[in-house]
């Protein structure tokens, strides 16, 4: 931290002497840190008292990663990386490229083939019952939240609100399917946009007290409210299910015409003389998810060459000269918000109809902690970059869970799920130390005097909003 | 009348904890403008170091005073969680300084998902009970008083008082309260600021360490995920006293307590968390100053 000035040109003499000091400086941090919470185990013997063990070796582990790690980015890392900064400066290149490769150019084709291709491909290497972990999974797991993340980038990315609470929509989407499929027998396809269509009130009801908000303690107002609706669901048994939640809630069915149901008469294996499977069903939710996605990228798309897009867009960049033009951000705000929830509600809605069961446990805040990363990660507003952040950060950790072969290096007793959530959050924290504008940190104006030009990150200010 | 003062006296217990964390939302937004979120998780680890160094203790020292063991209970968890929270705000924090900023914020958040998961990974994910530190109870007419209460409450006391010292006597509270008010011109004036802003993150890391070690004794059990709603409650505390007033964070706190008792008592327990997060939604859309704050000018 405190070499970030010197010259790196040339190896500085006392460049190794400093390295070894700040290795040991960080293995003895790291043996504070870690001597508590890694040096000693605590577990409940047989009287179910606590007792305590000591684990030296993983703690030594610990330290001499933290020690030589430093060491190693001190005396060999750093300086490298300030040499290729200070060649790039000297040879006067710009972060700005302008030629792009093949794949570059045709990406949004080649993606749409590989998702449109992704599950006949799986069924015929993997057969049709071995196909449903990939499809399930990887496939309709990684686009719920893609879909999410594109929803709440509406709110976020154009708009510039930033929603803590996003999952809620989710939630009331969830719930309005399970309930009203529950209580009334209406089908997938009726209650999908109405799911959304509740989901869009919501986001104007929670929209209009904190039109006056910005910033983060917008982002706390919205954690609130989000919260308060979690702790209903699950307090409100009555209706909800409490924690318990619903459970059977109905399957979808091709526009009811092939149904999914194991005793339907026009169940769709039957039908079609197809082996009974449940895979069937991930297969076509698979194709409905995507539907709903490629709507999701759709309408944003078009919303933001409308004047309505063009004034969320204004409104992040600055709300008080956006106001002064006369803009309304009364209703550019709700819109944003109702926007953004009605695609919350319509993966909601799908998320329940995927699972057949919905609980409080689904929604809570770290699902919107989750949703925000993603589209801060991909680079608010840019749609590709949020794809490749939700793929990277939900495939990534559900890759985790097929891990099988790490137990044959740490030991039978490891479980790779658990350490889900922290390579989650220490990727979060990592992406954003080293690209705090996201993986596709550039922004294309839509609005443009004679040429597009595309605008690095660095050179686009933050909203207030 | 005796349960409402029972009731009282729960609230301020619980009040003083949330009004110890709080200040250490209430410095570091003061300070820096950012939303320390992984703030709730540190004294999660408070507590965790608490309870660790007392399973220790008592196996290696059985009969030790009681008094003894919650000092050196106390000294140990303001130690470590010290050393954490300096070395977050220094790798995650401190690089970021200056970024847009959303980014602080997905930091903060990322590290808090990162703490409560290291301690689940390392510590397991079951609840941890602890065999009750103080037992004795007073008994004024039909209100019971139970040691651990009046101990927490001279504590937290204690510490307020030299803390308030600190920031009100002494240089250090000087260049503190003038990297709030102005970092460019502090620095200009030689005050070092990296080095106000790390003493910042320790102050309030060792103030939460307090804080869970009080709320481990109150409670007996300490819990993985137990950062995230005393988190949320003590940064409620902060804003409804004022966000960066720290007067505020332990009025707030106060406030937060005796509201969270007496809605349980009152009217419904399985809502009691609702009430906190209506609060804070209520003070931020009707008064986001809060109470003690200080009107925010809006610049062009």
């Amino acid at each position: 931290m405190s070499n970030a000035n010197s010259p790196a040109t040339d190896v500085a003499p006392g460049l190794m002497a400093k390295a070894l000091r700040e290795g040991l400086f960080a293995g003895v941090l790291a043996f504070g840190m870690f001597l508590l919470y890694v040096g000693v185990e605590t577990y409940q013997n047989i009287d179910n008292a606590l007792v305590w063990r000591m684990r030296w070796g993983l703690l030594a582990v610990f330290v001499a990663i933290a020690a030589v790690g430093r060491f190693l980015v001190v005396a060999f890392l750093r300086p490298s990386l300030d040499r290729r900064k200070l060649n790039k400066a000297k040879a006067g290149l710009l972060d700005v490229s302008e030629d792009k490769g093949f794949f570059h150019k045709h990406f949004l084709k080649i993606a749409m083939i590989v998702l449109v291709l992704y599950p006949p491909v799986i069924v015929s290497l993997y057969g049709v019952q071995g196909s449903l972990k990939f499809v399930d999974n990887f496939g309709i797991q990684i686009l719920i939240y893609v879909m999410l993340a594109w929803g709440l980038n509406v709110v976020v990315g154009l708009a510039g609100l930033l929603d803590l609470g996003y999952v809620a929509f989710y939630a009331v989407g969830a719930y309005s399917y399970a309930l009203l499929s529950d209580h009334f027998g209406l089908s997938f396809w009726v209650l999908l946009p109405m799911a959304g269509i509740l989901a869009a009130f919501w986001g104007i009801i929670l929209g209009f007290p904190v039109l006056r908000l910005r910033g983060d303690y917008l982002a706390i107002v919205t954690l609130a409210f989000g919260e308060i609706i979690r702790l209903v669901l699950m307090n409100w048994a009555e209706v909800t299910g409490g924690t318990a939640g619903i459970s059977g809630v109905a399957k979808a069915s091709i526009f009811g015409i092939w149904s999914f149901d194991v005793g339907a008469s026009n169940n769709f294996a039957k039908a079609f003389a197809l082996p009974m499977s449940s895979a069937y069903y991930k297969i076509f939710l698979f194709y409905v998810i995507l539907a709903l996605c490629l709507i999701t990228a759709y309408v944003t798309i078009r919303l933001r060459r409308m004047p309505i897009g063009r004034a969320w867009e204004a409104l992040r960049e600055d709300e008080i000269a956006c106001r002064s033009l006369g803009i309304n951000t009364v209703t550019t705000k709700l819109t944003a918000f109702a926007i953004g929830a009605m695609f919350g509600g319509f993966a909601g809605s799908f998320f329940a109809a995927r699972q057949g069961f919905v609980s409080p446990e689904s929604f809570v805040f770290l699902e919107s902690a989750v949703i925000l990363a993603i589209v801060v990660l991909g680079g608010m507003g840019s749609l590709t970059g949020i794809a490749v952040a939700a793929v990277v950060m939900i495939g990534g950790t559900e890759l985790l869970r097929e891990m099988e072969f790490l137990k044959h290096v740490f030991g039978p007793d490891f479980t790779p799920e658990l350490y889900r959530m922290l390579l989650f959050g220490l990727a979060m924290v990592v992406v954003m130390l080293f690209k705090p504008r996201g993986f596709v940190g550039s922004r294309e104006p839509t609005a443009f005097l004679k040429e597009r030009k595309s605008v690095s990150g660095s050179f686009t200010k933050e909203g207030h909003g | 009348m005796e349960y409402f003062i029972q009731q009282l006296l729960n609230g301020l217990t619980l009040g003083s904890i949330y009004g110890l964390v709080a200040i250490g939302y209430t410095m570091v937004y003061g300070i820096i403008g950012m939303i320390n979120f992984a703030h709730g998780d540190i004294f999660m680890l408070g507590g965790f170091a608490a309870l660790i160094v007392f399973l220790i203790l008592t196996s290696f020292f059985a009969g030790i005073p009681v008094a003894l063991a919650l000092l050196v209970m106390l000294v140990v968890a303001m130690l470590v969680t010290s050393l954490w929270n300096w070395t977050i705000e220094r790798v995650a924090y401190r690089p970021l300084r200056g970024s847009f900023r959303l980014a602080p914020l997905i930091t903060a958040i990322g590290m808090s998902i990162v703490l409560s998961n290291f301690i689940q990974v390392t510590q397991g994910p079951r609840n941890k009970p602890v065999p009750p530190l103080v037992n004795d109870v007073f008994h004024f007419g039909s209100i019971t008083v139970s040691l651990k209460q009046i101990l927490i409450v001279i504590v937290t006391s204690v510490l307020l008082a030299a803390f308030w010292y600190i920031v009100n006597k002494t240089p250090l509270g000087r260049a503190q309260r003038a990297t709030e008010q102005d970092r460019k011109m502090a620095a200009l004036l030689g005050v070092d600021v990296d080095r106000t802003i790390s003493i910042t993150f320790v102050m309030g890391a060792a103030l939460a360490a307090v804080a869970g070690t009080m709320y481990l004794m109150y409670y007996g059990v300490a819990s993985f995920n137990d950062g995230f709603i005393p988190g949320v409650k003590a940064f409620t505390a902060a804003v409804l006293g004022g966000i960066g007033s720290l007067p505020g964070a332990v009025l707030g706190g106060l406030l937060i307590g005796l509201i969270e008792s007496l809605w349980s008592a009152y009217f419904s327990i399985a809502y009691k968390d609702v009430a906190t997060f209506a609060i804070l939604a209520f003070v931020l859309i009707f008064k986001p100053t809060g109470i003690l704050g200080r009107p925010e000018v809006e610049k062009v």
